[in-house]
């Protein structure tokens, strides 16, 4: 039969149209074109692009501008919620200290996670502003865009972005005839989720194997290549231009009464809704309202339990729908607002195989450098294999107890092992009774054989 | 009994030959840096566009244009998911497995394409059109599931969608 179904091809897209956004209320996606195409340099400039560049560079002096970025309260938006100003007001420069980078974590490959990829694909230069700001504040003298392998459509879009920017006088020397010069080179990876970690990445730029580097000292004390440098994630940055131009107290309002944070946050929803997708929201959404907006769940199912913000936040319940999803509220509740994109689970969805699934993830991805990384994430396979399979035994859930607080924060090299002990230790609290329906065998006996660990 | 010895292996550059071409390439991309090293990624990716794959032969070579160790270009190349140390097919298919995609459908589409192609994960079709592989959640999480084939990402890719798909890559 000849069918003529299109092929699927995947186009990263917002599920907002532009008469619903304005420059003074969605900072990073006011500009972005309805039909999806690429935002070009001269529709950049003609909607108020490179307007903080010219103004910063030729008006402010560094301090000020960090100053700004720390009143803004600008968090992280690859998911650790560090103050972005705050970092940056860490980073060493002047006196003689060597002019250092500016390395934007375009990584994206957070299980869940589908944000940075939009902003990289039709809006280049909005990130490429953002970074010549950032290089302005920490004086650095030159700047990485990070990006994973995979992002092939993001490294077109990027190289002819950067291309037209250097073109126009953007990057280069003597930029907006300030006297500061910056430039930019697109760097792409080759796979391995670690990349994300910083100082992995910071690895891994430099061409070695991406195994995280021990802290301190920080990359703002010694990064790439032993200079100061700051690592910033792709929507932390294209944060930056409207922080210059609107300022910090118009940034805070942002979110209005819904959270002490500031700002808006790229929120998606992915799994089985009925509209999965990307949306721009005030800081302090609820899940229930981007549960709305996906159109609630396919098929008339009913919601489980849900992760805020990829594979390495904890499980949340329907109970916690209401709650502003913000860095510190969410972190109250056991897990971290990560990226902010949210993975449903429904009723029918099996959480040991779901955790199998998850902890195959971190286990494969494992740099294997610290023991407790790449000897306990495995182990937590082999039992949730032999749980999903209904050949668990007696001591096989407090062994994953076990194995869960041992990976957790501070026990380990990097957060990679914290970052699979959450949804582990969050999944056992609240789905207990699933896990123990795969107990069948006394302590001792169920595995006799060796468990097969499938490959891991 | 007695154990031999092994003999220690040369390692030789004899069964490769870097293209000029890659080798500008390199070390062009070597000029982006404080080190060379760090174009060590770019220069495996680069070996790996002309030949499919990263053959023993060709780390050596790089680490000599690099002016670094070849066990050091040989643990980076080690390390990467998207460094091919055997051959694989003319097209390498990529499916995403993380948690998203695993919701959507992943086991289903797994099975449907393995089913079609006649191999499973790390292999190549008899054929060499296809290499079927896993991969990191491709941030396609609203188009899930989804699968990467060379450069071109689809999804969501349902069973029925295959042989049309697969159609397009000869």
């Amino acid at each position: 039969m000849n069918s003529q179904r299109q092929s699927p091809i995947y186009r990263s897209r917002l599920l907002q149209p532009g008469a619903d956004r304005s420059p003074d209320t969605h900072p990073l996606t006011w500009r972005l074109r309805d039909d999806g195409q690429v935002v070009g340099l001269k529709e950049y400039e003609s909607k108020e692009g490179y307007q903080a560049v010219s103004q910063v560079l030729n008006g402010r002096d560094p301090g000020a501008v960090i100053a700004t970025m720390k009143e803004a309260n600008v968090r992280g938006r690859g998911g650790a919620g560090f103050s972005a100003g705050v970092k940056w007001s860490l980073t060493l420069q002047g006196g003689d200290m060597p002019r250092g980078y500016i390395v934007c974590n375009a990584d994206e490959m957070e299980p869940g996670t589908f944000k940075d990829r939009l902003l990289m694909e039709q809006q280049p230069h909005l990130l490429i502003e953002g970074m010549i700001l950032a290089a302005f504040a920490n004086n650095a003298r030159y700047g990485y865009i990070f990006l994973r392998g995979e992002y092939v459509e993001s490294a077109r879009v990027l190289s002819a972005a950067l291309a037209e920017a250097r073109e126009a006088g953007w990057l280069g020397p003597d930029i907006a005839g300030s006297g500061f010069d910056f430039d930019i080179a697109l760097h792409t990876g080759a796979g391995r989720y670690i990349c994300g970690e910083e100082t992995a990445l910071l690895n891994s730029l430099e061409g070695h194997r991406a195994n995280p580097r021990a802290k301190p000292p920080f990359p703002g004390q010694s990064g790439a290549w032993g200079k100061p440098t700051v690592v910033n994630n792709v929507e932390t940055l294209c944060n930056v231009p409207a922080v210059m131009l609107r300022g910090a107290d118009w940034y805070q309002e942002l979110s209005g009464d819904r959270s002490e944070d500031g700002g808006t946050k790229l929120y998606g929803a992915s799994g089985l809704v009925n509209r999965p997708g990307l949306w721009e929201l005030p800081i302090g959404t609820t899940g229930r309202e981007i549960l709305e907006l996906a159109s609630g769940l396919r098929d008339d199912r009913q919601l489980k339990a849900w992760l805020p913000g990829g594979a390495s936040t904890g499980f949340l319940l329907p109970e916690h729908l209401d709650l502003p999803l913000d860095f510190d509220t969410v972190g109250k509740e056991g897990s971290r607002l990560g990226t902010g994109l949210i993975t449903v689970v429904t009723e029918d969805q099996s959480m040991v195989s779901l955790m199998r699934n998850l902890e195959e993830f971190f286990a494969r991805e494992s740099c294997g450098w610290c023991t407790p990384c790449r000897e306990g994430l495995p182990w937590t396979v082999k039992l949730l294999l032999a749980l999903e399979r209904g050949e668990g035994e007696v001591g096989d859930i407090e062994l994953l107890d076990k194995l869960a607080a041992d990976c957790g924060p501070g026990l380990t090299f990097c957060a990679h092992a914290p970052g699979a002990a959450m949804p582990l230790e969050t999944a056992l609290r609240h789905f207990r009774h699933e896990f123990e329906q795969g107990v069948h065998y006394p302590k001792g006996k169920a595995h006799a054989d060796p468990i097969p660990v499938g490959e891991v | 009994m007695m154990e031999t010895t092994p003999t220690p292996q040369t390692i030789t550059t004899d069964g490769f030959r870097l293209h000029p071409e890659d080798e500008a390439a390199m070390r062009a991309e070597a000029g982006h840096y404080e080190q060379p090293q760090a174009a060590c990624i770019e220069a495996l990716k680069i070996v790996q566009r002309r030949h499919g794959w990263v053959p023993d032969d060709a780390i050596p070579a790089i680490a000599r244009v690099l002016g670094v160790g070849p066990a050091s270009v040989e643990g980076v190349a080690t390390f990467y998911s998207l460094i091919f140390r055997q051959p694989v097919g003319r097209h390498v298919i990529l499916v995403c497995d993380s948690s998203s995609c695993f919701l959507t459908g992943f086991e289903q589409l797994r099975e449907a394409l393995s089913e079609r192609l006649g191999i499973g994960f790390g292999e190549t079709t008899a054929d060499g059109r296809f290499t079927l592989l896993p991969v990191c959640c491709l941030g396609a999480c609203d188009g899930g599931p989804a699968l990467m084939i060379d450069d071109d990402v689809y999804g969501p890719v349902g069973a029925e969608d295959l042989a049309d798909l697969l159609e397009g890559y000869s």
